[in-house]
């Protein structure tokens, strides 16, 4: 008998004789003989909590983690600092072993929650309205483009090359299953190029444009005249950007932007091989109902006090069924109350000084790296942001094998995905990295052994 | 018992219009808006929209749901009651002096294959008789 | 605890701060020097707190919801069932949570293992070849499982095919899930048990059917009688059978979907394989399929080859329909549902099916002499009560029954689903359960509607009257939303 499930064998007993039947067989009785099984052969005896704890220990030890490995690796999943007070709270099973909040009289921990999230990514984005999260931040750009889509009632989509090639991938996808049409705008020097995208625009078919700043190559967009030519040809924009950025870099929404999305990793989640951590969109309020998702909003109770539930509901897949604006359900509440926790710890200040450390990390890095002779920035002058491209003297791959014979984990290696970049790597420099793993890295990377 | 004014045409899905000086007013009835309970919002179409008689054109959403209204009759849109924008409980208050949408009719001759008084009144006992 | 909770935007003070970071340990930068214009003008309005006030508020927060960790939550098709702390333990190892996703392959054999085994043993659960873990929750995994069955026909030059079936009682992610792929969705009824009709589904099968979206159980609790001519004909006519698994909690180790001649799947793993559902999420939707569809698998896909795991590269798989989501899914809760198919193994898994049927056979033999079942005989893991008699009745709904379910104590079924059934409350008790709380709930149940028969509906309009709200009025939030914070309140 299991450990998870309470009943004995004299509870069995007396609970078939209550139903009347014999034995449990005979409650499946109505499953025809010719699809009935026995067994399940190739799964693993069960183990006791001891020897599951050994056996995931095992796979855990057969991987070199980052508190192992200083990480200089970033492309979509940033190391940044986690206060412990985040995991105590979401490690609570009130946050944690609770539904979707549908009964709002004992639900009220969770909505408030997400309504606090709202404010936040409202505040950060400088957007009117945020809803209750998506998977991550490659799938809320796709959802920002199919909604796009609706609300100009026109068929493609436009992206930079400089938007994450993952992004990228999920836009692909999910246009092909939408009968959206796609097209990639060129960078130039690390930004949108501008000539390419009036060419791009000049047709005056394109629904949005998906501009992301700070950019897979970390530079920062000029956001207000990207919104001026998108809105010139009638299209929306949409700005993929990142929730810890925004401490530091101008709110999209104050430079024009119709759509903000991207991925919230950075506040509050770990980097855990990818997932569990979310993604995020914000709007305006013309684009209020056609918003995917869950949404909480600020009502009363019959008492008159102040009461969370969620709202404007028929915009989903549970009342709409196949008119709905997406399909999402579950989203990924408890990675927002982490970075609702975070974010209350660190503040509008503690966000900032973050950036500061980053952007002042990241200089030295690229000085020191720079000076060692053996890299040069792909795209100096350029604004960036906690990552930049560094072009390398030598072949990344065998840089990156050096970096970790060291025991550091390097850059990511552009040239598979932009052969334009000649042994171009992606370097992040987060606040967690010190000075002396800088020095380390410039060490090893920039040495001549 | 749901209102049933005598001098409107009425569609088995609970519309109803009206002439005015050749222009269709469309709305949805007194029924419909009791059915759906508390409306919240009401969806527009855009004006200048081209419409099939029966062809959904515009949603109300309740708490409870959202219901699409289907055009009586096909035409043009040419203006819809903003007022509903900011306050949409008025369809609860009085659901026919708070039309949705002012057409232009293609085609008059339609409105004569459209439910009078007295057969939507059968409609709705019949209704009323299923859901006991 | 009547003290008014307040907002984190409340409790802010301007100066406080609830983190430290080391000091900097090279110059300084100027954000208008390294960003120009871009640098931020005007501050977000985050909240200014201590840590004590953070955690305090959180903490206070928390104890508003009522979880699985407090009582019982018999939510139909939602499967809330006891959520093993061991899982939350592994998950938070550092050998998985501080993993970066593209650091060397060689660094991470560990969990990449982890990702084939499981993927493995979800395929030997239900029958199928194949596994992606990509997709992050069950609509994500139909969206995607559709997305194969649409690649597959236009695999085959078979453009014509853009309907997809789906029963009258399904979930309303079902037909979402098929507009959001590009197919129109096609109802067919099912009949007072929420069986398809054989002869129903073969009168609109033609050469424009996908596929035919299928639970089963289905959301009456109820195994399709039928299942193998229902598959049979849809194949016969040339399309796919899709099987959602929100109910495959009934039949681990009794029956497998790939057996039953479905084609492509997707599993819940917060529902059937112990993952906490987290107020929301992050769950996981995994997706099986057939052989035939496994070339159109997401990228990338792990491959185990001469003692060494290895994720495809792209041009590996041309006919993958791409990506779903960044990464490889949501690996921290991939990591507890490998822990609690490990911890329970082939007897445990059976084990949880058949205590999911006997506890829900035992409390509908309860609760249904209160209501009208809408299922004849046995039922499977869940049961679904006719709230339309006591309505009648005595004036009381069943949400009221709902509220009143809080009032006791517990977290009330799944009100008003399936649609095909009036007033419904969905009962879905779990298998970890025990049975003095089966009893519990039914004693609840049955005062309830006493009270409904003596008293009528005005007892129930205050209820609940013990939460921490009462009955919030929904109809304000939806007309003049407010989906922020409104600072200067």
């Amino acid at each position: 008998m299991s450990r998870y499930t309470p009943a004995t064998a004299e509870d069995r007993r007396r609970m078939l004789e209550y139903i009347g039947v014999g034995s449990i067989d005979d409650l499946y009785s109505g499953i025809p003989a010719g699809v009935r099984q026995k067994d399940l052969p190739d799964i693993p005896k069960a183990l006791s909590e001891p020897e599951v704890i050994r056996d995931l220990r095992e796979l855990a030890g057969a991987n070199r983690n980052i508190d192992d490995l200083p990480c200089f690796l970033g492309a979509g999943i940033y190391d940044h600092f986690i206060p412990a007070a985040v995991d105590s709270i979401i490690s609570r099973g009130e946050f944690t072993t609770c539904y979707t909040p549908y009964q709002p009289e004992v639900s009220q921990g969770t909505l408030q929650a997400i309504f606090q999230y709202q404010t936040m990514v409202c505040e950060l984005t400088g957007m009117e309205v945020s809803n209750a999260s998506m998977y991550d931040g490659a799938s809320a750009t796709a959802e920002a483009a199919v909604l796009a889509a609706s609300a100009t009632k026109r068929k493609k989509i436009l992206w930079g090359r400089n938007v994450n090639p993952q992004t990228k991938e999920v836009l692909r996808t999910y246009c092909w299953s939408r009968g959206l049409e796609h097209g990639e705008v060129p960078a130039a020097g690390g930004t949108i190029d501008r000539e390419a995208l009036d060419g791009a625009l000049s047709a005056g078919d394109a629904a949005a444009l998906v501009v992301q700043s700070p950019s897979f190559f970390g530079t920062v967009e000029d956001i207000k005249a990207l919104a001026e030519k998108v809105h010139g040809a009638g299209a929306l924009l949409i700005v993929v950007t990142d929730l810890l950025a925004l401490g530091t870099l101008e709110a999209p929404g104050a430079l024009g932007a119709d759509i903000v999305a991207g991925d919230g990793q950075t506040v509050g989640n770990p980097a855990s091989f990818g997932g569990p951590a979310f993604g995020f969109i914000a709007v305006n309020k013309p684009l209020m109902r056609k918003m995917p998702g869950r949404i909480c909003g600020q009502t009363v109770d019959s008492r008159g006090r102040r009461a969370f539930v969620l709202t404007l509901q028929a915009r989903e897949q549970h009342i709409r069924r196949e008119k709905a604006t997406s399909n999402i359900c579950s989203n990924q509440n408890l990675c927002i109350v982490a970075a609702s926790v975070y974010l209350s710890l660190l503040g509008p200040q503690g966000l900032a000084e973050v950036g500061g450390q980053i952007m002042a990390k990241t200089e030295y890095a690229l000085g020191r790296l720079e000076k060692s002779g053996k890299f040069r920035r792909a795209f100096p002058g350029v604004p960036c942001f906690r990552e930049a491209v560094l072009l390398s003297e030598r072949p990344v791959k065998e840089l990156n094998r050096r970096l970790l014979d060291a025991g550091i984990i390097g850059g990511y290696s552009l040239e598979p995905l932009y052969p334009e970049l000649e042994n171009g790597w992606l370097l992040a420099v987060t606040e967690n990295r010190t000075k002396q793993e800088i020095d380390r890295l410039v060490a090893v990377a920039g040495g001549d052994a | 018992m749901a209102k049933i004014p005598q001098d409107l045409r009425y569609t088995k899905d609970h519309e109803w219009i009206r002439m005015e000086d050749g222009v269709g007013v469309v709305g949805i009835t007194d029924y419909a808006q009791h059915a759906m309970g508390d409306v919240v919002y009401v969806e527009f179409p855009e004006k200048g929209r081209k419409v099939r008689a029966g062809e959904d054109f515009a949603v109300v959403e309740s708490v409870k749901g959202a219901n699409d209204v289907f055009s009586p009759v096909s035409g043009t849109v040419l203006e819809v009651n903003d007022t509903l924008e900011e306050s949409p409980e008025l369809l609860n208050q009085d659901a026919y002096a708070n039309w949705l949408v002012r057409l232009e009719v293609a085609d008059p001759g339609e409105l004569d294959s459209l439910l009078d008084h007295a057969a939507y009144a059968a409609l709705l006992e019949e209704l009323e008789a299923e859901n006991g | 605890m009547t003290r008014r909770m307040e907002t984190v935007f409340e409790a802010s003070r301007p100066g406080r701060k609830g983190y430290a970071l080391p000091e900097l340990d090279v110059p300084a930068v100027d954000c208008r020097t390294a960003l120009g214009k871009a640098c931020r003008g005007k501050p977000p309005r985050l909240p200014e707190m201590a840590e004590v006030d953070v955690v305090r508020h959180f903490t206070r927060l928390s104890k508003l919801n009522y979880s699985v960790d407090e009582g019982f939550y018999p939510l139909g098709s939602c499967t809330m069932k006891y959520n093993p702390k061991v899982n939350e333990v592994a998950a938070r190892m550092p050998g998985f949570a501080r993993l970066h996703p593209l650091q060397p392959e060689e660094t991470a054999q560990g969990a990449m293992k982890l990702l084939f085994d499981l993927g493995a043993m979800l395929a030997e659960i239900t029958g199928m070849d194949a596994v992606t873990l990509q997709p992050a929750a069950g609509a994500h995994g139909e969206q995607t499982g559709l997305m194969l069955i649409k690649a597959w026909h236009e695999s085959r030059g078979d453009a014509k095919r853009t309907k997809v079936i789906v029963p009258d009682s399904a979930h309303g992610t079902n037909p979402a899930s098929a507009a959001v792929t590009g197919f129109e969705t096609v109802e067919v009824a099912s009949d007072d048990e929420g069986m398809v009709d054989l002869g129903s589904l073969e009168a609109i099968l033609d050469d424009t059917v996908a596929a035919l979206m299928l639970t089963n159980p289905n959301t009456l609790g109820i195994f399709e009688k039928h299942i193998l001519e229902l598959t049979e004909a849809v194949h016969r006519a040339g399309g796919l059978v899709y099987y959602d698994g929100a109910n495959l909690n009934a039949i681990m180790g009794k029956a497998r979907p790939g057996d039953m001649g479905f084609d492509v799947l997707h599993l819940n793993l917060h529902k059937t394989f112990g993952t906490p559902h987290g107020g929301g999420g992050p769950g996981a939707g995994p997706v099986g399929v057939k052989a035939e569809l496994e070339p159109f698998l997401p990228s990338p896909v792990v491959v185990h080859k001469g003692g060494r795991y290895t994720f495809t590269g792209k041009d590996e798989r041309p006919r993958s329909i791409g990506r779903v989501r960044s990464f490889y899914g949501n690996f921290g809760v991939l990591v507890k549902a490998y822990a609690y198919i490990r911890a329970l193994g082939p007897e445990g898994l059976k084990e949880a099916s058949e205590m999911s049927v006997l506890n829900a056979n035992y409390l509908a033999k309860k609760l249904g002499g209160l209501y009208p079942l809408a299922h004849k005989g046995h039922c499977m893991h869940e049961f679904v009560l006719n709230g339309g008699p006591l309505k009648h009745e005595t004036g009381v709904s069943t949400l009221d029954v709902a509220k009143a379910v809080i009032e006791a104590g517990f977290h009330p079924p799944t009100i008003y689903f399936p649609l095909i059934v009036p007033e419904a409350l969905m009962v879905e008790p779990t298998e970890t359960e025990s049975v003095e709380t089966l009893d519990r709930f039914a004693d609840a149940m049955e005062e309830i509607v006493a009270k409904a028969r003596s008293e009528g509906p005005e007892a129930f309009r205050g209820l609940p009257t013990t939460t921490p709200i009462s009955r919030p009025d929904e109809t304000t939030a939806a007309r003049n939303p407010i989906l922020r914070w409104q600072f200067g309140e």
